[in-house]
This record gives C-alpha cells, sequence and structure tokens, in this order.
C-alpha cells in the first residue's frame, strides 16, 4: 500500500471516529459516562422539533423618552419653587415637548437661566404667547432622545433577562435585534400565556394616595378633579372566580415608585391561606416610606401595578421597618409571578408582542419522527437507484453517501448548529444532491472508458475532468445557502446550515472518500475492467 | 446499467422554439392565476395574522369548529383540514393582537366549551404582527435578490457575462413558474417557501452550470461548429447526469412530499416542483439563451 493511500485512509478513519464520538451522546444520551457528554452537546434542536416559544417584542421607548421628560417636570417643578420664581404651571405637551407658563418676562428669564444650569440635555425652542402668558418650550436634544431610547431597550433586555432566569428555563435565548425589537426562545416550555404574562408586564409599580374628597360618580362620568386620576381594582371573586372593578380616584403624583424594593417574596397569610407579596425597600426606599407614612396616617396608600390598583389600605400607623405588603385576591402563581416581576424590576417602556410562535411538544415529536422517516426513505431510494446504476461503483458512492449524512450531523453537533424542521429537509434535499458530484466523475469515467483508457487512466481522468466542474455547481448552490443563512430566521437558517454543511461534506465524501476507495483497489488488485 | 445510449443525438436546439411557447404558457398560467387572486397568498409570516393548530380527540368537521368560534368574531377566520384525518385542524385568523391574552387561549377557551375539556389540543399557535411580517416580506425579496446578484458575479467570474445572464433568466423563469403553481393549488407563501426558493434556485444552477461547463469544454474542442451544435452536443453527453441527478434528487423529495407531513408538506411541493422546472429549464432556457443572444448580437451587428 502507498504512503499516499495510508495517509489519505487515516484522515477518513479519523474524521469519521471524531463525528461518532461526538454523535453518540445524541443518539445514546444518558447511557455514556459525563465526561463524554460534557465534551459533546447532542444535537441541538429547534423549537419547532422540540416544542417551544419564540416571542419578538417590540420596546416602546418612546415611552421612556415621555418618561424622562416626566421625571424632568417634576424635577424643574421642585426646582423652580425654590428658587422663587412665580410660574403658573410646567407640563409635557405633545409627547416630547416641555412646556414652563409665566406671566411674565423676568420670571422668563429666570427659567431659561435655571434650565439650562440644571438640564444641559434640553434644547430651548421658541417661545409663544397665549392669553396674556409666556410659555417657554424645551426639547430634548436628538442625542439624549437616542441615548434613553437604547438605554430602554438595553435596560428591558436586561430586566427580561432577569425575569426569564426566574421563571426557570433552561437554555432560554434572548437577543437584541434592530429596531429595538427583543427575541426571546423559550425550549420546551409548558405554560406559553404564563410566559407571555410575565415577560409582557412593565410591572410598574406605584404608591398613590387615594383622593377621599373626590366624587366617584363624578369621576367615573369623567369629571375627575384636578391632579388626580381614576384607577380601577380588579378584584375576583375566589368562589365563583366572576371578575369586578371597583373604581377609585387617586392623586396623580406618585409619592413613591417599586425601583426602590430590595426584594419580593410570596407569602401565605395564616387567617384565610390568601397569598400575598412581601416586599422589602432599600435604605433609601425605607427611609422615604417611612416619611410618607408618617405623613399620611389615617388616610389610604394605593398599591398600583401598570396603573390596576392592586389594593388601597388605611395607613394605621407610620411604618419604618422598610417593608410592605401587597395583597389582593390572587392565585398563589399570580403571587409568584408578581414577585419574580418585581424582583426583576420594571421595564423602562411597556413592551407589545410583535411575534409569537409557540410549538407544543407533540407536534415536534411528530415533525421529528416524520423527518426521519422521510430521511430513511429517500436514503433507501437513492442507495438502490446508484447501486442499479453503477454497480460496484454506485456501491462506492453509497459508501460516500452515508458517511456524507453521518459528518453532517456530526458537524451540526460541533458547531452547535440548530436542527430544524426545513433543516431535515435540507439534509433530504443534500441526500439527493451529493450523489450528484459522484454521478459527474462517474460519467466522466464511462466517456473515458469508450475512447479505449485503461482504467486506471479512465479513472484518474474523470476525477481530473469532472473536478472543476462539481466544484463551479456545489459554489454557487453555497452562495445561495450563505445568502439564506444571513438572512433567516429560526427554522429557514436551519436550513441555510445544513444545505452548506451538506454541499460541505459531500464534496469530501464524494471526491476524496470515493476517489480513497478506488485508488485503494486498484493498487491492490490488477484490476483490469472497472464495474461502473 | 445504462438509460442513455452514449452516443445518442436528440435535437434539444431545434425543438428551443417549442420549449419557449411551453415556458411562456406556464409563465403566462401562473401570472394570470396571480392577477386574479390579487397577488401571491402570502401566509401568516408575510401578511400578518394568527394561526393556530388544533388536535381533536375525534374527528369533527370544520364547520362545527366555526360554530364554536362564532362568539369571538374573528376576523377573516378560515378554518382548513390539517393532514389526511379529519382531526386536525388549522385555523388562522386575520388578528394579529399584541393583546397579552393570546389568541390561542381564547380559542381554547371557547372549544373546551363547544367540545368538553381536554378534547382539542392546541398544537401550535403562531402571531406575527403586521410591521413583523413586512419586514420578512422585505427581507426575503432582498435575499433572493443578493442570492441572484452572487451567482451573477460568480458565473462572470468562472464563464462569461452572457452564460451568466442565461444562469439568471432560467432561475427567474424557474421562481416565477414555481410561485405560479403556488397560486394555482392555493398554497401560501410562507418563510420556509422562501429558503425552498433559495434552495431551487441553487438546484437549478447546479444543473445549468455542469450543461454550461461541457459547453465551455465543447467550445475549445469543436469550435469551428459553430454554437448550435456545440450547445446540443453538450446537453446530450451531459443527458444521462442530468436525468440521474435530477431523478434522485426527486426521489428524496418526493419522500419529503409524502413522508414528511403537514409543517413541511408546501416547502416540499416547492422544491419538488422546482426540481422539476429546472432540469427542464437548465436544458431548454438556459442554453438556448446563448443561441438566441448570438443572433440577436449579430442582427444587432449587421445593421450597424
Amino acid at each position: 500500500m502507498s504512503k499516499s493511500i495510508k495517509v489519505r485512509g487515516g484522515i477518513v478513519l479519523g474524521c469519521l471516529l471524531l463525528s461518532l464520538i461526538s454523535l453518540a451522546p445524541t443518539f445514546f444520551n444518558g447511557s455514556l459516562p459525563s465526561w463524554w457528554q460534557k465534551a459533546f452537546d447532542p444535537i441541538h434542536l429547534g423549537l419547532d422539533l422540540q416544542g417551544g416559544m419564540h416571542l419578538v417584542l417590540g420596546v416602546d421607548a418612546e415611552k421612556a423618552v415621555e418618561s424622562r421628560l416626566d421625571a424632568i417636570v417634576d424635577q424643574s417643578e421642585g426646582l423652580l419653587r425654590e428658587q422663587d420664581v412665580i410660574f403658573k404651571r410646567v407640563d409635557r405637551r405633545n409627547g416630547q415637548r416641555l412646556t414652563v407658563t409665566v406671566y411674565d418676562e423676568q420670571a422668563g428669564g429666570q427659567v431659561d437661566g435655571l434650565m439650562a444650569e440644571n438640564f444641559p440635555d434640553l434644547e430651548a425652542m421658541t417661545l409663544s404667547a397665549e392669553g396674556g402668558y409666556i410659555e417657554k418650550n424645551y426639547r430634548l436634544s436628538d442625542k439624549e432622545v437616542t441615548r434613553i431610547k437604547d438605554y430602554a431597550v438595553r435596560q428591558a433586555l436586561e430586566t427580561l433577562r432577569n425575569r426569564v432566569d426566574q421563571f426557570g428555563v433552561s437554555e432560554p435565548t434572548l437577543q437584541l435585534q434592530s429596531g429595538g425589537r427583543i427575541l426571546i426562545q423559550l425550549p420546551g416550555i409548558k405554560d406559553p400565556q404564563r410566559a407571555i404574562a410575565l415577560l409582557g408586564k412593565t410591572a410598574r409599580l406605584e404608591f398613590m394616595m387615594v383622593d377621599e374628597k373626590a366624587d366617584l360618580q363624578q369621576a367615573v362620568q369623567g369629571n375627575l378633579p384636578a391632579g388626580s386620576k381614576l384607577l380601577y381594582e380588579r378584584r375576583v371573586d375566589p368562589r365563583s372566580g366572576a371578575v369586578s372593578e371597583i373604581p377609585l380616584v387617586v392623586k396623580d403624583k406618585t409619592v413613591m415608585t417599586g425601583d426602590l424594593l430590595s426584594d419580593a417574596q410570596v407569602r401565605i397569610d395564616p387567617r384565610f391561606n390568601d397569598p400575598y407579596v412581601a416586599m422589602d425597600f432599600n435604605a433609601v426606599g425605607a427611609k422615604r416610606f417611612d416619611q410618607i407614612t408618617a405623613a399620611n396616617v389615617g388616610k389610604r396608600m394605593a398599591i398600583v401595578l401598570d396603573d390596576t390598583v392592586y389594593s388601597a389600605p388605611v395607613i394605621r400607623e407610620r411604618i419604618s421597618g422598610g417593608s410592605a405588603q401587597v395583597s389582593g385576591s390572587f392565585t398563589e402563581q399570580e403571587a409568584t409571578d408578581l414577585a419574580i416581576v418585581l424582583r426583576a424590576g420594571s421595564l423602562p417602556a411597556p413592551v407589545e408582542i410583535l411575534e409569537d410562535r409557540t410549538v407544543g411538544p407533540s407536534l415536534g415529536l411528530d415533525s421529528i419522527k416524520r423527518g426521519v422517516i422521510s430521511v430513511l426513505i429517500g436514503s433507501l431510494l437513492v442507495l438502490l437507484a446508484m447501486g442499479l446504476y453503477y454497480n460496484l461503483f454506485g456501491v462506492v458512492a453509497n459508501l460516500a453517501l452515508i458517511l456524507n449524512v453521518v459528518f453532517v450531523l456530526a458537524m451540526l453537533g460541533m458547531f452547535k448548529a440548530t436542527l430544524t424542521l426545513p433543516g431535515i429537509g435540507g439534509i433530504v434535499l443534500t441526500i439527493g444532491m451529493a450523489v450528484d458530484a459522484n454521478v459527474l466523475i462517474f460519467e466522466r469515467i464511462r466517456e473515458e472508458l469508450r475512447l479505449g483508457k485503461t482504467a486506471r487512466a479512465a479513472l484518474a481522468a474523470g476525477y481530473a475532468k469532472a473536478f472543476w466542474t462539481i466544484i463551479d455547481a456545489n459554489v454557487t448552490t453555497l452562495i445561495a445557502a450563505v445568502v439564506l443563512f444571513q438572512f433567516g430566521t429560526g427554522p429557514v437558517k436551519g436550513f441555510a446550515v445544513t444545505l452548506s454543511v451538506g454541499i460541505l461534506a459531500s464534496l469530501f465524501t464524494a471526491i476524496f472518500v470515493s476517489r480513497l476507495v478506488f485508488d485503494f483497489f486498484l493498487t491492490r488488485y490488477d484490476i483490469k475492467r472497472l464495474s461502473i | 446499467m445504462e438509460l442513455i445510449k452514449p452516443n445518442i443525438n436528440l435535437d434539444f436546439v431545434g425543438k428551443r422554439r417549442m420549449a419557449v411557447i411551453f415556458s411562456a404558457a406556464l409563465i403566462l398560467i401562473g401570472l394570470v392565476s396571480l392577477i386574479v387572486k390579487g397577488g401571491p397568498n402570502y401566509g401568516i409570516d408575510f401578511a400578518g395574522g394568527s394561526l393556530v393548530q388544533v388536535k381533536f380527540t375525534e374527528a369533527t368537521t370544520a364547520k362545527d369548529i366555526k360554530a364554536a368560534l362564532q362568539d369571538l368574531d374573528l376576523r377573516g377566520l378560515t378554518v382548513q383540514q390539517f393532514g389526511d384525518e379529519a382531526n386536525e385542524f388549522l385555523l388562522r385568523a386575520q388578528e394579529s393582537s399584541s393583546k397579552l391574552e393570546g389568541l390561542s387561549k381564547t380559542i381554547g377557551g371557547a372549544l373546551d366549551a363547544a367540545y368538553g375539556v381536554d378534547q382539542a389540543e392546541i398544537r401550535r399557535a403562531e402571531m406575527v404582527g403586521p410591521q413583523v411580517g413586512k419586514d420578512l416580506r422585505k427581507k426575503g425579496l432582498m435575499a433572493i435578490l443578493y442570492a441572484m446578484i452572487g451567482i451573477l458575479i460568480y458565473v462572470t467570474w468562472r464563464f462569461e457575462f452572457r452564460f451568466a445572464v442565461g444562469a439568471i433568466v432560467a432561475l427567474v423563469h424557474d421562481v416565477i413558474i414555481t410561485l405560479g403553481a403556488f397560486s394555482l393549488s392555493g398554497k401560501e407563501i410562507d418563510l420556509p417557501i422562501i429558503a425552498a426558493f433559495l434552495a431551487i434556485i441553487g438546484y437549478s444552477l447546479n444543473d445549468t452550470i455542469i450543461v454550461y461547463d461541457r459547453i465551455r469544454e465543447n467550445q475549445g474542442k469543436h469550435g469551428k461548429q459553430g454554437l448550435e451544435f456545440i450547445i446540443n452536443r453538450s446537453i446530450n453527453e451531459t443527458l444521462s447526469r442530468t436525468l440521474l441527478t435530477s431523478g434522485t434528487t426527486l426521489l428524496v423529495v418526493l419522500a419529503l412530499f409524502i413522508f414528511g407531513g403537514g409543517v413541511i408538506h408546501n416547502f416540499a411541493f416547492a422544491l419538488l416542483i422546482g426540481v422539476l422546472i429546472g432540469t427542464f429549464s437548465s436544458v431548454f432556457v438556459a442554453s438556448p439563451l446563448l443561441i438566441f443572444w448570438q443572433n440577436y448580437r449579430t442582427r444587432a451587428k449587421a445593421k450597424a
């Protein structure tokens, strides 16, 4: 045996061995030593095969800009008061404009000076006069707006990651996409509705004082006293499950928000066995809560989450311990989820679901089964056709084909690629197309034999002449596959991966491996006639 | 075994006018269907909307399901049997609500009420918002465009520009006819179909390149015999390979079409049409186009 054949044989056997070792955890999971399973992950299945949830959430970053402006409105109001500037009001208008209304030019000048000094991110806009007032308008600089939006999206991603982690899903994926979108993949999730409720909640926790003087009847009809708003408390009757909504008027100004929480836990109220969420404040929060409760003993404070009142207890005494609780009529699971979102923090801006794909595990199993059946039947048919058409040469091509499938699967595992249903389609297509290289070579060999060449010369010429044809034909398919990979999401990407990997593997097996087999037999035996 | 005799010499090039009429007819039928139906029948991936796949423990009918869901007042609800047995259905609606309470839950509730608890299992629920649908549509078109540009560059580099044009015309031909077949059979175009289109492009090109390669080789050998002779000879010489590879590919795609299950059915259908048309186009479209190109050039020269 020549040295070249030994070296080439060694390469092929080495690749095969490595492939089999790396594939073992996929097929014999659980019965292998742990170091083996640690070294090689099983082939990763896409959500369409193993079941799970694929979500794309859009962060409404405009809202983050608005709430930043709202905060500036609050701060500047305090500031102007502190500096004894006489002003009528400060408010946010048309979404992203801040307007300070003053009575005269002098106050206007003072406002300009103070705003420029304290809020360098604000740009002064034109001033307008209306009904004897002067309105000074400001807006956030474009740079600041972009920064706030970017931050909101990144912050949202972080918060969602926290929530997913606490939700307990194995191998979740969270990714930032262009346009402020966040992709979330939760494989094997059992309760998709719960996941959506958990992830989609803004979870903005606010403490607001109840406006006891307001007339509820009037408020429901839309006549609200200035500086207050109407919210609803949602109550679920534990026996009948009936939902009722009770209106409540609260003062517009939030006295405290959930940012100052340090922890939230589910507890069970021993009296009625009702779950509630116990919250602990951080140092700043505890102090603030202490002040608020001290100043408002005997009044009602509403605990509001995302504009829904959870409860509105009367403050009986000053609370200095730095803890509070949210009770309401919830099930234990709702309480658990509430604690999770409170711990993970609120989203800086609301999110909306742009895309939601959920595949149940039973459909995934079905798809795998059917995919495997079509791969097996397709392969058998191709093997049969090649054997019939090319005799012994066909057998060699079939050997190359089987190796091809083994290599493709092994590469998927080693590159940590994801196998999806269209990916299985890609494997099927590869099987059909992989024999092409061998068909091209064999047809060439037949032509060369017809020209009267010896077995060995015909073989060499066949491989040499077909080589560039094969490369040209495969590179163009590869171009299509690479473009597909760039474009692709989820399942489609899986197809691009198996197709590209399949093309590469088929070049190796059809050209390199089959040639090796022929060379081996030609050097070993004195072959006059080729079985082709 | 040999299916094609080595000295075979069928007159493919001579039949090119018939081939053009055949292609034009297929394209025309497809286009008419597309126009009558108001454009391609986009699935929810591209049009936005919701899809719910439900499996019942016992057989039921689309009409009963619609009746059960009547109170939900879903916009554009369609119910379609999925697979061969009358216990699995695809429900589609134009609704793409971003509300937290998903459509699948509402539908699940309504079905539980009508059929009894645990009689209906929701196996798949998809919702695509209109914006995402629009984005995906644009991205899909761009992908096909980029693939074609990449191929144009590669084929121009390895062969000549006129070969690249022939290849691209063949590809567009294949994609349009497949699109027409989808429109005629009322099948929906969704994300995996874009993957199938790109696979068709790859496959058809594969076929075309192999004939081109032979043409290039024969131009060196029989340069004086004229383009028509060379092309016809090249097609004949590669005929055995063309039929065998198309045959094996068709076998596997057919296996996928028959045994692959409902989720991948349309994908396999696209590949099936694509492989057939792709094979046809490499023999009858891509290569004869080189002759049309040459005739056009000589006529243009004669005029000038």
